[in-house]
Formats: structure tokens, C-alpha cells, sequence
């Protein structure tokens, strides 16, 4: 069935062939930075997590997302669903991998990743994210293949496969809170120290996961006889705004404890990041864009009229997706550690290399969904004759 | 002789008793001089701790010797960029090493004062919870030990260090290190390094290099599981400082007043 992936005209391969580059590059300023040390990167004594972590954490949130459609479309039996649900998995199949690249692009001695199955400690939490993490992969690619055979002989899935895709749903969510717990169980760092931590991770994966998701569906709509229904853009839309806005309320929350609150420790990651500290204000930009983009994008939602006109909606989704990318794919995890637990305050800005690393995984990410939906669109028959050599 | 289980456990009370004056006796512990450790033999104690005089420290604010001797008994490299810097030992002021102590009417002079700080080998360490690879532990004696053919390097005890004890090797370390010394190892890129407690010395009977280095005799170490060392005559008899206790740590280097 995979092996549909490689039919295609020369617009497909040209795209195959783009990404493939830009992955190539990223691979060979990994090479780099595999031969000198995570010292090309722009991490620091005091900043010791950056880009690849923020991305790692932002990504578990895309991948999580597909179960917003899964969830409706199996649980409740949500039909216009039926056919997007194959897409999210696979989506969620890029996205986890795209994680796991960028776990490994953060070590620094990635040969020896295999530490973690051979001298396994359950004690730390980062071996029950490569548990959640690889078994979210394993579930995703299996119901997504089993679905689609499904579709196509059109007969009804075997048993197993219902209930593993049961499985895959509050195994979504156990990836997006293990995710938070690496943060938000660490004493020695009061930002994240705050129990709406994996609260907020799912909050804001379930508006910029399904935000990018209904963007890719109105993408292949247009290169495709693909159609997502009106009813499920509906609901789509009506999951984003409903997370959306929870993900802002969690945010108040989390800004009235600390400031309320006032406990130096507390306030001081927050003022860093909302006003700048001791003159560094490196942050501020971002995050006022990343709120101000959230709340836009929640109010254009709210109003009916304006949440079913499809161009509105894609541009509140693109909002959304990147105002959640500017906080959680970048500030929230640059601000533990600014300042450090002995009150240094030191910056950090990604350089070349480490930028063309994340480049490359992202292009690695998206070759994979790129290739996927290939072969779920000539399984389909979705694509015109043309298409398919 | 019928030996009943009270009379037993009497005699073995007043053997340990008589076991343990020996030991004391021949210490050094019960007479005046301080302790020096017995020649060529292991140190082995319950529970290491360390106590810093903070005024003795301070009195001598340009002095490193300390840090110097830590530094180079264990080959850290000396890099220039404090992005990329290795510390075991260093000062920082007193209001960053205790953050929860500030006092705007001590006077920014009592605030700027270096303090010494270092790994505090805590008895609840959150770096040893965190490894996902058991490369770091914490030794029955309270060392929290590295090691540093097992670390994959992926920071997570540095970002649960609430010290910032901990320092990574962002590029290769040694042709930074101003002079090898062959008898201990030195770490490659990509791992966590930070304070042993000089493992390594004790192993030898010799005290950590610090405080052997301290020309002020401003470092005690000791076995804070023995009530009669210096270390915990010296708690007793002295207020003294943690960093952070309140969060449950347990450090194990005490800081006098």
C-alpha cells in the first residue's frame, strides 16, 4: 500500500525531491555538528535546552492533535470525520517521528541512545516519554494502514483494529502529559513548576494540531478531487475555537497565580518574558505576537459567520498555529531557564547550523507526510488520471 | 554459660561502645589536633558532608586556591566563553548563591560577598531522579556520582539541578584543560560533568582537594553520620546556611555563619 507513495507526476516528485534537499542539508549541519559538539548550537551553561527541545515539545502537541478527529469520528460516530481520520494518523505519524529526530538531534551523545532501553530507570520521566512517544508512532501507522485497507476493500476492519484505535486516544493524551511532566516535576525551575502545565500542553495542542490539520485538508482539497465536508470543517473549527480559548484561560490562570501571587521566583520568568529583564528583551516580541495572534484568531472564531467562511478560517488557523508555535515551539522553554537558578541571565538565539538542523527535520517531517497522503490519495482515487503515471 | 538475649545484646553495646572510643581515640577526634585521616586507607563514612566557614571565605575574597586545586586535580578545561564553561567549584555573591536570604538592610556589601559554592550532594538529589540512563546515583555515603561512559547527555539533570552544579561539554574538553593530569580520566564531548566529592581521593584516605587546598582552613569535611566529628560538633555549635533547603533537597554542605 506504501508503495502507492511513489506514484506520481512531476509536480509530486519535484516536491518529494525539494524536501528531500532541504532534509539532505539538514543532515549534513547535524554532521557538523555531530563531529564538534552541541557547541555549534547557540545553548549555553545556562540555557542548556533550546530550538530542538522546544520543537520536540511543540510537535508532541501536532501529533496528539489527531485525536480530535479520531476521538469524534470512532466514540461518537462522527461520519464526515470518516475520511479525515485517516489523514490525522498519518499526520501524527510525521509528527512523532519529527519528535523523536529532534530528541536525538538534542543529545550529545546520540550513540549511545540506546542507553535508555539498556540501563532503563522508570524513575525519570524521559523513559516514559520514549514509551508514549514510540508507542503513539507504532498505534498511529497501524490504524492509519488498517483504516485504509478498510476503506479500500470496503469491508469493516478487523476487531483489533477498533480497539487499537480506542487505544490511541487516551494514549494521545498521555503523550502530551508526560510531555509536560518533564517540565512541570522539576523543583528547580519555578516556571514550569505549575500543575495547568500538561493542562495547557493539551489545550493548545487541540487548537494548533487540528488548526494545521484543517489547513493541510483545504491544501490537498485543492490539489485533489479530495473534499472535506462542510459539516467536518464545522466541527473542526468549533474544536479549534473551544481549545483555543482554553488554552488562553489556562494562560490567565497560570499570570494571575504568579503575579497575584508574587513570589519573586514566580513573577520574574513572566516579567522576563512579557516586559524584559535587567534590560534583555529578547523574548518580549514573541510572546506579545503569540498572544496577540491567540486572542485575534479567538475572537474571529467566536463569531459564527465569520468561523464558516472558509478564508477567514484558514487565516485564523494559520494565527493560531503559529501564535501556539511562538510560546510553545520557543519562549516557554527558553524562560526556565532565563534567569538560572543562580539569577545569570543569559540569552540564546539558535544559529545557522541549529537552525538548518530544525530545517531539515521539518523537511524530513513533511516528505513523510507528503508521501503518506500520496498513497491515501491513490488508494482513494482522489487524484486525476494524469497524476498517476 | 547460658548468654540471654538481653545480657547479649549488653555486651555488644559496650563492644561497639569500646570500638568506637578506639576509633575515635585513634583519630584524632577526642584530642584537640584536628583530624587527619589514617595514612593510605580508604575514607569510608556514613554520610559525607562539607561545611564552609562563610567569613573565613570571605575574608580572602581574591583567593581560588581551592578552586584551582578541584580544577586541576580533575582535569577541567578552562574555556574563556562562560557559555561554554566547566565548573566543579566556583564563588558566586551571597545573594545568588542565596537568593532566599536577601535582606535589602545587610548592605550591598553583604550581598556582593563570594561565597564558594559547589555540588551539595543532596540526600533527595532531583538530578539522580531525572537521568533516564542511571548515569548519575547517589552512593550510599551521599556522593552523587557521574559516570561518564553511560551519560547520553541530554541535560535533563542540569535542568533539575536547582544549583546549576551541573556543566555539559559543549565541544571537546581537552584541549582545553591547561594540564592533563593522567591519574584521573577526562570527559568527552556531549557529557554532564560536575563535583565528586574528590570519590577518587577519599578511595586514597586523602580528603577532598579543596579542602586540603584551603590555606584558611575554611573547608571541613567530615561524616555528619557520626555525631562525634568535627563537622557535626561544628553544625552544633554554629548557626549555619543551606542553599534551597526548602525545596527538600537535603543539601549536604553547610554553609557557617
Amino acid at each position: 500500500m506504501i508503495e502507492r507513495a511513489l506514484r506520481g507526476g512531476s509536480r509530486y516528485w519535484t516536491l518529494v525531491g525539494a524536501l528531500a534537499v532541504l532534509a539532505a542539508l539538514g543532515g549534513f549541519a547535524y554532521l557538523h555538528q555531530l563531529r564538534v559538539g552541541l557547541g555549534v548550537t547557540g545553548m549555553s551553561r545556562d540555557v542548556t535546552w533550546g530550538l530542538y527541545i522546544a520543537q520536540f515539545t511543540f510537535l508532541v502537541g501536532v501529533a496528539a492533535s489527531a485525536v480530535m478527529v479520531v476521538l469524534p469520528y470512532y466514540l461518537h460516530g462522527f461520519k464526515p470525520f470518516g475520511r479525515v481520520a485517516v489523514l490525522g494518523e498519518c499526520l501524527a505519524v510525521g509528527a512523532v517521528t519529527m519528535c523523536l529526530l529532534f530528541i536525538l538531534a538534542d543529545l550529545g551523545q546520540p550513540y549511545r541512545a540506546l542507553n535508555m532501553i539498556l540501563h532503563p530507570s522508570p524513575r525519570s520521566i524521559l523513559f516514559w516519554d520514549m514509551i508514549v512517544l514510540n508507542g503513539y508512532l507504532l498505534i498511529n501507522a497501524v490504524a492509519a494502514r488498517m483504516g485504509l485497507r478498510a476503506e479500500e476493500s470496503g469491508e469493516p476492519a478487523p476487531k483489533w483494529v477498533h480497539w487499537l484505535v480506542l487505544l490511541s486516544i487516551p494514549w494521545a493524551f498521555s503523550i502530551h502529559t508526560v510531555t509536560a511532566f518533564i517540565y512541570q516535576g522539576l523543583a528547580a525551575r519555578p516556571f514550569w513548576l505549575s500543575a495547568v502545565m500538561a493542562p495547557r500542553f493539551l489545550a493548545s495542542a487541540f487548537c494548533s494540531g487540528p488548526a494545521l490539520l484543517l489547513l493541510i485538508c483545504l491544501l490537498v482539497g485543492r490539489i485533489s478531487r479530495f473534499r472535506i465536508a462542510d459539516e467536518a470543517v464545522d466541527r473542526l473549527s468549533i474544536i479549534i475555537t473551544y481549545a483555543l480559548l482554553a488554552n488562553l484561560f489556562l494562560l490567565g490562570m497560570e499570570l494571575f497565580t504568579a503575579l497575584y501571587g508574587a513570589i519573586p521566583e514566580h513573577t520574574v520568568h513572566f516579567r522576563y518574558l512579557f516586559l524584559g529583564l535587567d534590560g534583555h528583551h529578547e523574548l518580549v516580541p514573541f510572546m506579545w505576537a503569540s498572544v496577540l495572534l491567540c486572542v485575534v484568531a479567538a475572537v474571529v472564531l467566536l463569531r459564527p459567520a465569520w468561523r464558516r467562511d472558509r478564508r477567514v478560517l484558514a487565516w485564523a488557523a494559520g494565527m493560531i498555529f503559529l501564535g501556539t508555535w511562538l510560546e510553545k515551539g520557543w519562549a516557554m522553554v527558553v524562560a526556565g531557564f532565563v534567569p538560572s537558578p543562580t539569577g545569570a541571565i543569559t540569552t540564546y538565539a539558535p544559529t545557522g547550523t541549529e537552525l538548518l538542523i530544525a530545517l531539515g527535520i521539518y523537511s524530513a517531517g513533511a516528505l513523510i507526510v507528503t508521501m503518506l497522503y500520496r498513497a491515501v490519495l491513490v488508494t482513494r482515487g482522489d487524484l486525476p488520471a494524469r497524476e498517476i503515471p | 554459660m547460658a548468654i540471654d538475649r538481653r545480657s547479649f545484646l549488653a555486651a555488644g553495646g559496650l563492644a561497639g561502645l569500646a570500638l568506637a572510643i578506639r576509633r575515635a581515640v585513634a583519630e584524632g577526634r577526642l584530642t584537640a589536633e584536628p583530624w587527619a585521616p589514617p595514612e593510605g586507607q580508604a575514607l569510608t563514612g556514613t554520610r559525607w558532608g562539607m561545611a564552609i566557614d562563610l567569613e573565613a571565605c570571605a575574608a580572602h575574597p581574591g583567593c581560588t586556591a581551592c578552586i584551582e586545586a578541584c580544577h586541576r586535580v580533575h582535569n577541567v578545561p578552562r574555556f574563556d566563553d562562560p557559555k561554554r564553561e566547566i565548573k566543579w567549584t566556583w564563588k558566586e555573591t551571597f545573594e545568588h548563591a542565596f537568593p532566599a536570604q536577601e535582606n535589602p538592610w545587610a548592605g550591598e556589601e553583604r550581598a556582593e560577598l563570594p561565597v564558594l559554592v559547589m555540588c551539595n550532594h543532596c540526600e533527595n538529589p532531583p538530578c539522580t531522579r531525572v537521568c533516564p540512563t542511571r548515569a548519575t546515583w547517589k552512593r550510599e555515603d551521599g556522593v552523587v556520582m557521574m559516570d561518564w561512559h553511560r551519560c547520553i547527555g541530554c541535560r535533563y539533570c542540569v535542568a533539575a539541578c536547582p544549583y546549576g552544579s551541573r556543566s555539559f561539554n559543549w565541544v571537546d574538553p581537552r584541549p582545553a584543560i591547561p594540564e592533563i593530569d593522567p591519574s584521573f580520566p577526562t570527559r568527552t564531548k556531549g557529557v554532564v560533568e560536575k563535583c565528586n566529592l574528590c570519590e577518587e581521593r577519599l578511595a586514597e584516605g586523602k580528603l577532598p582537594a579543596c579542602v586540603t587546598a584551603c590555606p584558611y582552613g575554611a573547608l571541613t569535611f567530615g561524616d555528619l553520620g557520626d555525631p562525634e566529628s568535627r563537622i557535626r560538633r561544628l553544625l552544633a555549635e554554629r548557626p549555619s546556611l543551606r542553599r534551597k533547603s526548602f525545596l527538600g533537597t537535603g543539601p549536604q554542605v553547610f554553609y557557617l555563619v
